[in-house]
């Protein structure tokens, strides 16, 4: 295989070598993905007359942005903001002090077998359902409002925290536990000086991040009744008050923006 | 509060200086006082008379899941394809989106600092809006239907792969680079064969990640109308047949945990 390249290189016909070793494998793959593409498209019925009837609202949509109307809905921009903001900030608290105790469970150094299997069952049912399919289930459990939002953003926040903690706390450095243990240290002293320092700067830049992820869902979950900017948003968009909307989507990204820039910033500042 | 003292009392060593101790405090109050004031204004909202017989409706819902209507599986396999084809030919289209922007906004690769602020640009707008926003955007100017929703995921993947992709492009080793252009390599042909065997892995690693999540996020995007078993979903749900939404939260689940699966087995095999 490597004998006529390297004899082409000699003559001054370099070729680089292939992504995939295997020519087999690599003939295969394409194949594969031809075929995969030839079915889906062939799969997809595209209605082209809607589309052309749509493409002038899409104009309107873009010429919305550029002249956003912060003005006109203001009370329920503000309003359904605040809700946002306040949803997000509870939700990340409640979730990271619920997602400590089921990381440490679900880290397999630290946790008896029966616990650490539980921890991630609890782990995986949270994180493989999007926030919006929980969201629904709430809102019907705790009715409409801010309340059944903050308790979804916050069972999100569970899995996502404890998922990484607890990888986290596998790969800590084994030796300052020994050397702690050693001491005669029960366990929860293990875990207050061995675990905790060498886990908690992450710990915080990760907050901050999952600050930063609530937020932006805190603007989607709105859409089944959780409260929310996302509430004005869909209600913008479905009236085609298209101004409005550019201008809730502009606010977003804004705060997002903000969010992004704080979170890198405590992030440098902890580690 | 100090350590240990010597014989005269003075203290010797000691953590925090008092001032950086009472910062702490404030800093806790702070905290503490700005959750309380998130949590009344979410509490103002909330009806807890709803609230109270949570736990009734919660198992009022539970009884009407089970047992899952199976019958109606057989009806789900079409919107399952859907939903696996939004998701990869979304990833697929974003992928072509965003390796150009990635390279414009990376800054060994860019032609020009101003080009390269306006890719930035691009990235965050598309990061910081969720693909259902998107989806809901592109409904109403597409009209419903499975385009809408690989139009949806594909905006949304430029911000995830194109962030990634040119933070690894900024971490990639100068010398193969000055090495290529030693030689009289043109622009083009230093991307060619200096940067892009560098950054090849990382990109494929990435774009198989968040081809999962993109499985993961194409679930929902039905419940706006963008195709897919989440339009499924949201018909169950508005007729109030629990045991056939039982069976979309199954097979949802299963789906996913098998595209996890699959990217962590194909990242494993590509780094």
């Amino acid at each position: 295989m490597s004998a006529p390249r390297e004899r082409l290189a000699e003559q001054g016909e370099w070729r680089r070598l292939p992504f995939i070793g295997d020519a087999r494998l690599r003939w295969l793959l394409a194949l594969g993905v031809l075929l995969y593409l030839v079915l889906a498209l062939a799969s997809i019925s595209v209605n082209w007359a809607r589309v052309a009837e749509g493409m002038s609202r899409g104009l309107n949509f873009l010429a919305a942005f550029a002249q956003p109307d912060f003005v006109s809905r203001r009370s329920d921009i503000v309003n359904g903001l605040l809700e946002s903001l306040t949803m997000t900030l509870t939700s990340t608290v409640i979730g990271v002090a619920l997602a400590i105790p089921v990381g440490l469970g679900a880290a397999r150094n630290i946790s008896p077998l029966p616990i650490y299997l539980v921890c991630r069952g609890i782990i995986t049912v949270s994180r493989t359902f999007q926030e919006i399919i929980i969201a629904i289930l709430f809102v019907v459990m705790f009715g409409f409002g801010p309340l059944a939002g903050m308790i979804t953003l916050a069972f999100a926040t569970i899995g996502f925290m404890a998922k990484l903690l607890a990888e986290d706390i596998e790969d800590l450095d084994w030796r300052q536990v020994e050397a702690v243990r050693a001491t005669g240290a029960s366990w929860w002293q293990t875990i207050n000086h061995a675990v905790q320092p060498q886990v908690m700067p992450r710990l915080i830049g990760l907050s901050m991040y999952r600050l930063d992820i609530n937020f932006r869902e805190s603007a989607v979950i709105g859409i089944v009744g959780a409260g929310g900017i996302g509430a004005t948003l869909n209600t913008s968009i479905s009236r085609y008050e298209y101004d409005t909307s550019a201008a809730i989507l502009l606010i977003i990204i804004a705060i997002v923006l903000l969010c992004e820039y704080c979170s890198s910033h405590v992030r440098r500042w902890t580690q | 509060m100090p350590v240990s003292t010597n014989e005269q009392g003075q203290p010797i060593w000691r953590l925090r200086t008092s001032r950086a101790q009472w910062l702490g405090y404030i800093g806790w109050l702070a905290g503490a006082s700005l959750f309380l004031l998130c949590w009344k204004l979410i509490s103002d909202n909330t009806m807890w008379v709803f609230v109270q017989d949570a736990g009734r409706q919660g198992g009022d819902l539970i009884s009407r899941m089970l047992p899952p209507q199976w019958s109606y599986a057989h009806r789900l396999w079409k919107p399952m394809w859907d939903t696996i084809n939004i998701a990869t030919l979304g990833t697929l289209l974003g992928i072509a989106m965003a390796f150009p922007v990635a390279f414009l906004a990376a800054r060994n690769t860019t032609p020009h600092p101003l080009v390269r602020s306006i890719a930035l640009v691009i990235i965050v707008a598309s990061r910081s809006i969720n693909s259902l926003i998107w989806a809901m955007l592109l409904v109403t100017i597409l009209g419903p239907g499975v385009l809408a929703g690989i139009i949806a995921i594909a905006l949304r993947s430029i911000g995830f792969i194109g962030k990634l992709l040119y933070e690894a492009i900024e971490e990639i080793h100068p010398t193969p680079v000055e090495a290529i252009s030693a030689t009289g390599a043109s622009r083009m042909q230093v991307m060619n064969y200096a940067v892009l065997p560098q950054v090849m892995p990382a990109f494929a690693g990435i774009s198989v990640y968040r081809w999962d999540i993109n499985i993961r996020e194409s679930t929902v995007l039905g419940l706006v109308g963008a195709g897919g078993i989440g339009l499924q979903l949201n018909s169950a749900i508005n007729s109030l047949a629990w045991n056939q939404v039982s069976v979309i939260f199954l097979m949802i689940f299963v789906t996913v945990l098998v595209s996890e699966w699959v990217s962590v087995r194909v990242r494993r095999a590509i780094i």
